[in-house]
């Protein structure tokens, strides 16, 4: 097995909630690797009985030959001596510490000498070499980031743990962060666990996903596959499917790759890609909003295979975009951008035609 | 004036040994996650509610030349305990107990566990975590502390009386000289010793609250602002 790989075989009960179980088997190779999925999923207690503040009741964690934690053989190794960095979501800065001493605390075995070029190489790193003598509190959100990001890598750990490092920062910034954890890990290659719900963050980052829920593994490989597709209804909201359409399979032509389904209990109905079903089957359509085109007069010559005639309920602008509430029987959700709106005169009430690809239809259990 | 000087070397001695006892007490009753802790917790804040009496009554009884710490403190050093300064530090660090301790656990469990977990997953054991963030973070804590045992020391009576006696210079503190002159109508020198506590420990306490709210108040909002 690869010395560094990171494999985790573990089982957790909540204390004093028997519905929730963590049970999951993982391995995580160097490089980067997203754990995706709604919150509440279990994402936190796993990177917390990874790094060992939560000890699971039974199972084995171990990198590589090194073993950290085995239940039978009841071995624990305490989190300090795990050599695993975890940067919380709340990042959990010293706030008596200037930037240098919260970078500085994790290292402590190395002569004087080693530790200042060490930090400083840290700090240049991550563009924080100006805030070195500022406390927590008085330096910036992302700058606070950096400086966690900082503290933790610096101690050249064997594995990252990054419980949504990044929250709350705007999409520059966290591009800008996010290059510079990248460029750092293509240096040292070391397992990474990075816990986010954003699908920016996730295309950004991802080199495999990871995805979580309700204590177990549903799905991991390439972020496309894992999260284009996905099967479960919990998951499929939390990447941001905003249109849930409960469907009934009407037929298949397998010969095209394609099944017909009927829409709610409307008359609506759309081709999607074939699954394995047969007539009479129930199940979910999942569609984002941003995959929904939408036209004022009926289109013609497109290859998109659905079209749908419906009205407009509702028009709501929200930050740079507008969404489109449309009423075909059964309401979808699309995204339109404020131009859209005024070139096509949209507003309430009127009539519209909706164009999905087949392939931008998900089929959900 | 030694009645006053005397107050204020006990009241000294017995903030000093709190704050060497009641800091790992406070610790393991801040983190502990032992079932039984409720049993701790109960001795602790027992003189809260005993009268001092009840409190002194016991002590002299332990330190009496029968008594087991009058024993010990006899082997070991050749006199007994009770009427002693040492048995009067003894009995008080038990009356004072809850008053160091409490705002000690307050202030280690106002700390963000997230932080100590920081410090564990970057390599500090519980000393050093203790050392590096518990203490330091909870300095107004520490203070208060201080503090509050010493002002609960210098301002005691009843225990002083049952285990010290009244003997001048080793064991009459202020509060014993104050109520002995207005039982002998000394009303005038009662009153000199009275206002010079009161002044006293108004004093010290507006020291500490200013210096608790000015100086590390902000910074402590600082610290804490996200």
């Amino acid at each position: 097995m690869n010395p560094s790989v990171l494999a985790v075989d573990i089982r957790k009960q909540h204390r004093g909630q028997t519905s929730f179980v963590l049970d999951v088997s993982l391995e995580v190779s160097p490089g980067i690797t997203i754990l995706f999925g709604p919150s509440g999923a279990g994402k936190s207690t796993l990177l917390d009985c990874i790094a060992g503040l939560v000890r699971p009741d039974a199972g084995k964690i171990s990198i590589g030959e090194s073993v950290l934690f085995d239940s039978t053989m009841h071995f624990d190794v305490p989190p300090q001596k795990r050599r695993i960095a975890y940067v919380f979501q709340s990042l959990a800065l010293f706030p008596h510490l200037t930037v240098e001493k919260n970078i500085e605390y994790g290292l402590r075995d190395i002569p004087e000498e080693d530790r200042r070029a060490c930090v400083s190489e840290i700090l240049e790193d991550f563009r924080i070499e100006k805030l070195k003598n500022q406390k927590p509190a008085q330096i910036s959100g992302g700058e606070r980031q950096r400086a966690a990001l900082a503290r933790s890598l610096v101690t050249a750990p064997r594995v990252l743990l990054l419980d949504e490092p990044l929250t709350g920062l705007d999409a520059e910034l966290k591009a800008a962060i996010v290059e510079d954890l990248r460029a750092w890990n293509a240096a040292k290659r070391i397992p990474i666990l990075y816990v986010t719900h954003s699908r920016d963050e996730v295309d950004a980052l991802g080199e495999r996903v990871i995805a979580v829920d309700n204590g177990r593994i549903v799905g991991h490989g390439a972020p496309m596959d894992v999260l284009d597709a996905p099967r479960r209804k919990r998951l499929a909201q939390a990447a941001g499917f905003e249109n849930l359409l409960s469907a009934v399979v009407l037929g298949l032509r397998e010969a095209d790759g394609v099944m017909r389904v009927r829409l709610g209990d409307s008359r609506c109905e759309i081709e999607v890609p074939l699954a394995h079903a047969s007539p009479g089957d129930r199940g979910q359509i999942a569609i984002r909003a941003g995959d929904i085109l939408l036209a004022s007069e009926r289109p013609r010559g497109l290859s998109a295979r659905n079209i749908l005639e419906g009205r407009i309920a509702s028009l709501e602008q929200r930050g740079g975009m507008c969404v489109a509430r449309v009423d075909c029987g059964v309401t979808f959700v699309a995204h339109v951008t404020p131009g859209a709106v005024r070139e096509l005169e949209l507003a309430p009430e009127k009539q519209v035609w909706l164009v999905l690809k087949t392939h931008s239809c998900h089929l959900v259990d | 004036m030694s009645s006053l000087a005397l107050s204020f070397e006990l009241a000294g001695c017995v903030a000093a040994i709190l704050l060497a006892i009641g800091t790992p007490v406070a610790y393991w009753l801040a983190y502990s996650n032992w079932r039984g802790k409720f049993l701790l917790e109960s001795i602790v804040a027992l003189p809260l509610v005993l009268p001092p009496t009840v409190l002194g009554f016991y002590a002299l009884l332990a330190m009496g030349p029968r008594g087991p710490l009058g024993r010990l403190w006899m082997a070991l050093f050749g006199h007994g305990l009770a009427f002693t300064f040492s048995g009067l530090v003894i009995a008080s660090v038990a009356y004072s107990f809850p008053f160091a301790v409490q705002p000690l656990i307050a202030s280690f469990e106002a700390v963000d566990r997230k932080l100590l977990h920081a410090s564990a997953v970057l390599g500090a054991g519980k000393w050093r975590t203790f050392r590096r963030i518990i203490l330091p973070l909870s300095l107004p804590g520490v203070v208060t502390a201080l503090v509050l045992s010493f002002a609960h020391t210098l301002g005691e009576f009843g225990v002083v009386l049952m285990v010290g006696g009244n003997l001048a210079g080793v064991t009459r503190t202020v509060s014993i000289d104050i109520y002995d002159r207005v039982q002998s109508i000394e009303y005038r020198a009662a009153n000199h010793l009275a206002l010079l506590l009161l002044g006293i420990s108004f004093a010290v306490l507006c020291l500490v609250y200013a210096v608790n709210r000015c100086v590390w108040a902000p910074a402590w909002a600082r610290w804490t602002v996200k």
